[in-house]
């Protein structure tokens, strides 16, 4: 089966989702590609766009509409070529507009597993549950006389887990997206040994079409995007509670929040990824890696608290951010979540305080959107490690003792086998993250 | 001609301008240019007729008959004649055309002459669909995404040919940064905030066929611009009766207009003929050789269109353009100043407003009111030239324009 045959009936499970939106737009988009060349006029194209939600395929319908047509804009110098030969399509709105349907026309939204039953290739992008997984999996592989390849979008279960659960003998890998995948240009790839040939080579092409940056992640639970975040939230968390012991944990936590984010030079604070990515799915994937972590702990109480408590962050359906750790105005953090009130605390109650417990920001921390576009973004961040190390204040101590033992998470990785080297650990942090400098990094030490 | 006025270019470049909020409309362009000529001319009531230059107004904003706006300008234009002329982007040159032939006709004594476009209400890639009008419609679909982007590349790719790319491309790049300098002298320029060091290497970069076109990058078109421009057109009797001085008019002393063959495609890509010819005409009715011009606005929607205009109007020879650019002559401390405040690249492109807006700075430098863009006019060469073309060379409006004391 060569690389077009393998997408012509292609199924995305939990599409409604975050992930698997994105996933069917990229999808659906290199699909158009391959259809809309001259040698495949006569082939027949599916994507079937799978969730269990009925109400989001609406909405869904629409997301995918609006992107099609964003991209459409964007390469219609291309597009006037591919429709030359239709001479009903004149103006560029003419080309969008049938570029728009032909994509539309490839998707079959739907709540019902057997769609996947005719597929070839199947891209899951469901929950962080590995016997949800399992039970999907198996029951496809049961019904599909095709033996479709599985590629999953997990960020913490074991591929080779999946797989010899499932019985899918071997035709399973970790194909997994960030969050949002259609600007998220990174990819990581799990392959496991006993994947079929040719395999991961069309996973390769599929991710290059898709302009994806590929790095290959060893089969072990959390891989290397969630092995340093999880563990970077926890040292956060650790942090914070240390903190609490000279005052709040709420002041604590937006002291840290504020160091990993201005200090660090991140494009947001810990605490602020973790409601982006949601308290309930953080606490989801430690306890899903945890079993895997001989000798770690990957567990937070606080994240229990939280998440008991029903303060579990994550995304409205129109993108905006529900509140978490921090509580947000317009998208900018406004207050801090307190355990022991059961309430948010204004941060423009203490953060003066917490400010002046911190000291003065060196001029040579950059915000990172300036850092981000510098030329030499590693020698810029050096500057500010140096002035940390310089510098007495609280502030600089706490942030040279992060970035440490992020460069410390991100070695262990590489020593525990997960990444290939240490460049793969910083790719992924770059790409996956958007930071401006990779955690291995000696001007930290 | 008297009592001018520009609005601001508005679009990209401006920090006014945000694309994703509500904004002014052909309305507002309307009031504000239009008022502040009457303010000039002593009040609607001495205006005899109007006329409105514009292109596209029917497909941007989706309205036409906007010869009617007058009346919504001041209410003492109402019953008073007026028109809506359209020559694709030679609009507003057609606007004043029209109005010199009211006047030299003797049926108005004052012409309030407007040229008004409204562009930023579609992204780019729409725009250009509209642009596209200029063009033979069934030559739209072999035609590129960005359709006159696509027919001035063409020409530059002809030039390369002729002259050969690299100093076609540099002198491309300091037409370019001749005319963000001037428009940074400007205040109402779409680029007179523009702060690039480095103009030369930015007009420099390598064109990408596959975003754009195969000859031509963005900094070589001109901009996609809301605007209006006003300017009246008066009698020495009209002049009388608005009570403006004669050292702050200018005399129209030659016009050449002339329209070419819009289903045929051009005899030759490296020049621009019918330019040539009204270009000839308005210098030949004005009596005057094009070595008496102190200063000329030419229609550089692009910048090869600016380097082949230098050729058609007769200040370079054929295949010197690029010559004559790169040897400083275009510039403002040069032997010709060209597009003293940026013309369509630096100052902006409102399409249907450009030819007023070219009277306008004509007006402006041989009556000493072009403030910190003022150049030098000297005496024995009292004249000005405006070259507004529609099209690909298809309608062009070229006058002559001379100082009064």
């Amino acid at each position: 089966m060569d690389y077009t045959e393998r997408l012509s009936n292609v199924t995305v499970l939990g599409a409604a989702g975050k992930m698997g939106s994105g996933i069917l737009l990229l999808t659906s988009l290199e699909i158009a590609d391959l259809m809309l060349k001259p040698e495949n006029k006569d082939r027949h194209f599916v994507v079937n766009a799978v969730d269990v939600t009925s109400g989001a395929l609406p909405g869904l319908m629409n997301y995918i509409r609006g992107q099609v047509l964003k991209a459409a804009e964007k390469k219609v110098v291309m597009l006037r070529k591919v429709y030359a030969g239709r001479k009903d399509l004149i103006e560029n709105s003419d080309i969008i507009e049938a570029y728009i349907n032909d994509v539309m026309n490839l998707i079959r939204p739907g709540t019902r597993i057997e769609a996947a039953y005719d597929s070839t290739l199947v891209f899951e992008a469901v929950s962080e549950n590995a016997a949800l997984k399992t039970k999907l999996f198996r029951q496809i592989n049961e019904n599909n006389p095709n033996k479709p390849w599985i590629f999953t979008n997990t960020s913490s279960v074991p591929i080779g887990g999946l797989d010899k659960d499932a019985g899918l003998e071997g035709r399973i890998l970790g194909f997994h997206f960030y969050n949002p995948p259609a600007i998220q240009k990174l990819v990581e790839l799990i392959t496991i040994g006993t994947n079929p040939e040719g395999m991961k080579e069309f996973a390769l092409q599929l991710a290059k079409n898709m302009r994806k940056v590929v790095v290959p992640s060893n089969d072990i639970a959390g891989f290397i995007g969630n092995g340093h975040f999880m563990r970077d939230a926890l040292y956060a968390l650790g942090e914070a509670g240390r903190l609490s012991a000279e005052m709040p944990l709420h002041e604590a936590i937006y002291a840290v929040n504020r160091v990993s984010q201005d200090y660090l030079m991140r494009p947001m604070g810990i605490f602020q990824l973790i409601d982006y990515v949601g308290v309930d799915v953080v606490r989801f994937i430690m306890n899903v890696m945890n079993p895997h972590m001989p000798g770690e702990n990957l567990h937070s109480p606080v994240l229990d608290e939280l998440f008991d408590k029903g303060v579990k962050g994550g995304q409205f359906s129109d993108g905006s951010q529900k509140d978490g750790f921090l509580k947000y105005e317009k998208g900018r953090p406004v207050a801090v979540y307190s355990i022991e009130k059961g309430d948010y605390a204004a941060t423009e109650g203490f953060a003066a305080k917490a400010d002046a417990w911190l000291g003065a920001l060196p001029a040579t921390a950059m915000p990172w959107k300036n850092l981000v576009k510098a030329a030499d973004k590693d020698a810029m961040a050096a500057l500010a490690f140096a002035d940390y190390k310089k510098s007495g204040d609280t502030g600089a101590s706490l942030a040279l003792a992060y970035a440490r033992r992020s460069r410390e998470i991100g070695a262990k990785l590489v020593s525990d086998g997960v990444a290939h080297s240490a460049a793969d650990v910083n790719t992924v942090l770059l790409t996956g993250f958007f930071h401006a400098y990779g955690p291995v990094n000696d001007f930290v030490l | 001609m008297i009592a001018g006025y520009n609005t601001i270019s508005m679009g990209t470049g401006r920090k006014e301008f945000n694309p994703k909020k509500e904004r002014p409309g052909l309305e507002h362009y309307m009031k504000e240019a239009g008022q502040a000529t009457l303010a000039q001319i002593g009040g609607a009531g001495n205006v005899d007729e109007g006329v409105v230059g514009n292109f596209m107004a029917s497909r941007f904003n989706k309205q036409a008959h906007l010869g009617a706006f007058m009346a919504m300008v001041d209410p003492g234009l109402r019953y008073k004649p007026s028109l809506r002329v359209e020559g694709a982007c030679a609009s507003g040159g057609l606007a004043l055309v029209s109005g010199i032939k009211s006047v030299l006709s003797g049926s108005a004594e004052v012409v309030l002459a407007m040229g008004v476009e409204v562009q930023n209400t579609v992204k780019a890639i729409y725009g250009a669909d509209i642009l596209a009008g200029a063009g033979w419609f069934p030559r739209r679909k072999d035609g590129h995404a960005y359709f006159f982007p696509g027919q001035f590349s063409d020409r530059a790719g002809a030039y390369y040919e002729k002259i050969g790319r690299d100093k076609a491309r540099k002198a491309m790049a300091r037409w370019y940064r001749n005319a963000i300098e001037n428009a940074r002298l400007c205040p109402t320029a779409q680029e007179f905030e523009n702060k690039t060091a480095d103009l030369e290497a930015q007009g420099l970069m390598e064109p990408n066929p596959k975003s754009f076109t195969d000859h031509l990058n963005v900094f070589d078109c001109s901009k996609v611009s809301d605007g209006a421009s006003t300017i009246a057109i008066v009698s020495e009797e009209g002049l009388k009766r608005c009570g403006v001085a004669l050292k702050d008019a200018v005399e129209v002393v030659g016009v050449g207009h002339a329209a070419d063959d819009i289903t045929a495609l051009p005899d030759d890509l490296t020049r621009l003929n019918t330019i040539a010819y009204a270009a000839k005409e308005a210098l030949k009715s004005a009596g005057i050789t094009v070595d008496q011009l102190a200063t000329v606005e030419t229609h550089d929607c692009f910048s090869i269109a600016g380097i082949l205009g230098m050729e058609a109007i007769g200040l370079a020879a054929e295949g010197k353009g690029a010559d004559f650019v790169l040897e400083g002559n275009t510039a403002r401390d040069g032997k010709i100043p060209v597009n003293t405040t940026g013309g369509l690249i630096g100052w902006g492109h409102p399409t249907g407003a450009t030819g007023v807006h070219q009277a306008v700075t004509i007006w402006e430098q041989l009556t000493g009111k072009a403030g910190a863009a003022q150049i030098t006019i000297p005496s024995d060469r009292p004249y000005g030239l405006t070259v507004n073309m529609g099209g690909d060379d298809r309608t062009v409006v070229a006058i002559v324009f001379k100082k009064t004391v």
